[in-house]
């Protein structure tokens, strides 16, 4: 995409807080609810003597992200220290990976307008998160319960070229480590956070301009903004014949600008060096295959099975699957019934206005996919029509009652004998002489009316198809 | 002893990212001392390493992981109190910014 004769090459890192009980390298627990340094110890604190223990699970934690996102992964790889002094990190350095880092090489598919775009991911390495400092004027305070929690960066590679893409692959990236529960990909609680690169260069040329890095945008919609703003920013220095300088900047989303951080000048030299503390980190190939075998089926593909073999329109498709538990929910309906595009209705439009009016989400809707399928069946059998199938279903979510039960409780049962409908058309054209002389003498859009006067006697129980069949043969007569 | 290793400048810089206030007398001081312990290592380097892994820790032990247990054995008053400023269960420093 073109800015003004511009190329942009934005590069993102994602910090993803891993979603274990307990800290990377000490028993603390994780939870974002804990009272001021409740979730501390000797360990997160960085006192003398003690020494860190690896948790399982950020490694379990950290392949399968890196398997799903079609990294290699190094069967060694070794933790180094980060070092830098602020009061958030207590050891003076931070715990991460350096020059062999656990996961390599991949890349991520997703979709932009429509469009496949495939980003390579540079790599994914595992490290600690820092504290939480609050400035106060004249003094600063420091929580360290998030101190020690497990975070992967995954790095993309330079190659984004748009304010959207970004978003776009912000978004994937969030719904890879959903669909794997590896985060719970909240922003707002911080446990996604991103950090974007981002030069500007003229048009075909091949040499990279200056970058500028934006730390910890905390929404894609900010993303997106920020991308655009800074864009704007770096062409206009270069038109007016000034130069970008290398610098961090922060977002500010109520003035919708960037501001410099810290200059390159002040950049931190954080002198790396493999920790003496932590074994290098090996894995069997036996551990890789075990975690291959546990990767749930990944949004996009899922996405274009559904509408390769379920026959599915795209936007049914990527609606379903943007969280796992839609999608498992549509599915399990879909195999009840049979029916692809009756389940996908009823999910995209009943079930979520549902959920949305109550601010619920899809794992506590008190309709089980189950009873939704067996409704669909119902309408698909000609046991109820698809209007009475709509009160059923209010009555479902109310009551978490089985359609049958319902449908039999309420008497909604569809009515698709012919002899009595003729009855009610009967009793319907005898009531109505005018209306008859007037269908009769060319007036045919009465037909309306004459159906809306079956459907109200009969309680809206009569079969439409059959009412309307009825209804034209004795208007002809 | 050969080249200088450490530069009084070098210092200085360290001295700023340790968050360090040392003035003239004493990064002289340290260039000196730093420079004679950096010397030590000439003599490790002069050492044929040739096909040798860089080694990250001498141990023979390869796996050592703990499973993810939560454990709560610490009270956050005893975590603050050997701070030396406090606020609540918070540690107080310096501002930052």
């Amino acid at each position: 995409m073109s800015y003004r004769g511009y190329d942009a090459v934005i590069g993102i890192e994602t910090h993803v807080q891993l979603r274990t009980k307990s800290k990377i390298f000490s028993s603390d627990a994780t939870n974002f609810d804990a009272s001021d340094n409740e979730n501390t110890s000797p360990i997160t604190l960085g006192m003398p003597g003690t020494l860190p223990v690896l948790n399982k699970k950020v490694i379990e934690y950290s392949v399968l992200t890196g398997l799903a996102l079609n990294c290699s992964i190094r069967k060694k790889s070794v933790f180094a220290r980060k070092n830098y002094f602020y009061p958030d990190l207590p050891k003076g350095y931070q715990i991460s990976q350096y020059d062999q880092p656990i996961c390599e090489n991949g890349a991520l598919t997703f979709m932009v307008n429509g469009q496949e775009r495939r980003v390579s991911i540079t790599r994914a390495h595992m490290e600690e998160d820092a504290g939480k400092s609050t400035h106060h004027g004249d003094y600063t305070l420091i929580n360290l319960n998030r101190a020690g929690i497990p975070l992967l960066e995954i790095v993309s590679g330079p190659e984004i070229t748009s304010a959207t893409e970004a978003a776009e692959y912000g978004k994937a990236i969030r719904q890879v480590v959903r669909y794997l529960d590896v985060c719970d990909g909240n922003l707002e609680e911080g446990s996604l956070r991103c950090d974007v690169n981002i030069s500007v260069k003229k048009e075909g040329v091949d040499k990279l301009g200056t970058k500028v890095e934006i730390k910890n945008i905390n929404s894609f919609r900010f993303i997106e903004k920020a991308i655009e703003y800074e864009i704007d920013r770096q062409i206009d220095l270069l038109e007016s014949g000034q130069k970008v300088i290398q610098e961090t900047r922060l977002y500010d989303p109520d003035k919708n600008r960037t501001f410099s951080m810290r200059k390159k000048e002040d950049a931190q030299d954080y002198r790396y060096f493999p920790d003496p503390d932590i074994l290098p980190v090996v894995i069997s190939e036996d551990f890789i295959k075990k975690l291959k075998a546990e990767i749930p089926e990944m949004p996009l593909a899922r996405a274009q099975r559904f509408i390769s073999a379920h026959g599915l329109p795209e936007y049914d498709a990527f609606v379903l699957t943007t969280e796992r538990e839609l999608a498992d929910y549509y599915e399990a309906t879909a195999k009840i019934c049979g029916n692809y595009k009756s389940s996908s209705n009823w999910v995209m439009t009943d079930v979520m206005r549902e959920l949305n009016l109550n601010n619920s989400i899809i794992s506590k809707a008190p309709v089980s996919p189950e009873a939704l399928g067996q409704l669909i069946q119902m309408i698909d059998n000609e046991k109820i029509s698809g209007k009475i199938a709509k009160s059923v279903f209010s009555e479902m979510w109310k009551s978490g009652k089985s359609p049958e039960a319902i449908v039999n409780e309420k008497k909604m049962v569809q009515i698709s004998d012919a002899s009595t409908i003729e009855k009610i058309v009967d009793d319907v054209l005898a009531l109505n002489p005018s209306q008859v002389h007037d269908y009769k003498g060319g007036k045919e859009k009465l037909i309306g009316f004459f159906v809306g006067a079956v459907m109200k006697t009969s309680k809206g129980q009569a079969n439409p198809d059959l009412v309307n069949k009825i209804l034209l043969e004795k208007l002809k007569k | 002893m050969s080249d200088i290793k450490v530069d009084f400048k070098a210092v200085q810089h360290i001295a700023k990212l340790s968050r360090l206030a040392i003035n003239e007398q004493q990064a002289q001081e340290y260039t000196n001392q730093l420079n004679q312990i950096l010397g030590l290592f000439d003599k490790i380097s002069n050492l044929s390493t040739e096909g040798i892994e860089p080694l990250v820790t001498p141990t023979e032990i390869e796996i050592f992981w703990r499973e993810d247990i939560a454990e709560n054995n610490y009270s956050s008053e005893e975590m603050v109190a050997n701070a030396p400023s406090q606020q609540g269960s918070l540690f107080k420093v310096p501002p930052v910014v």
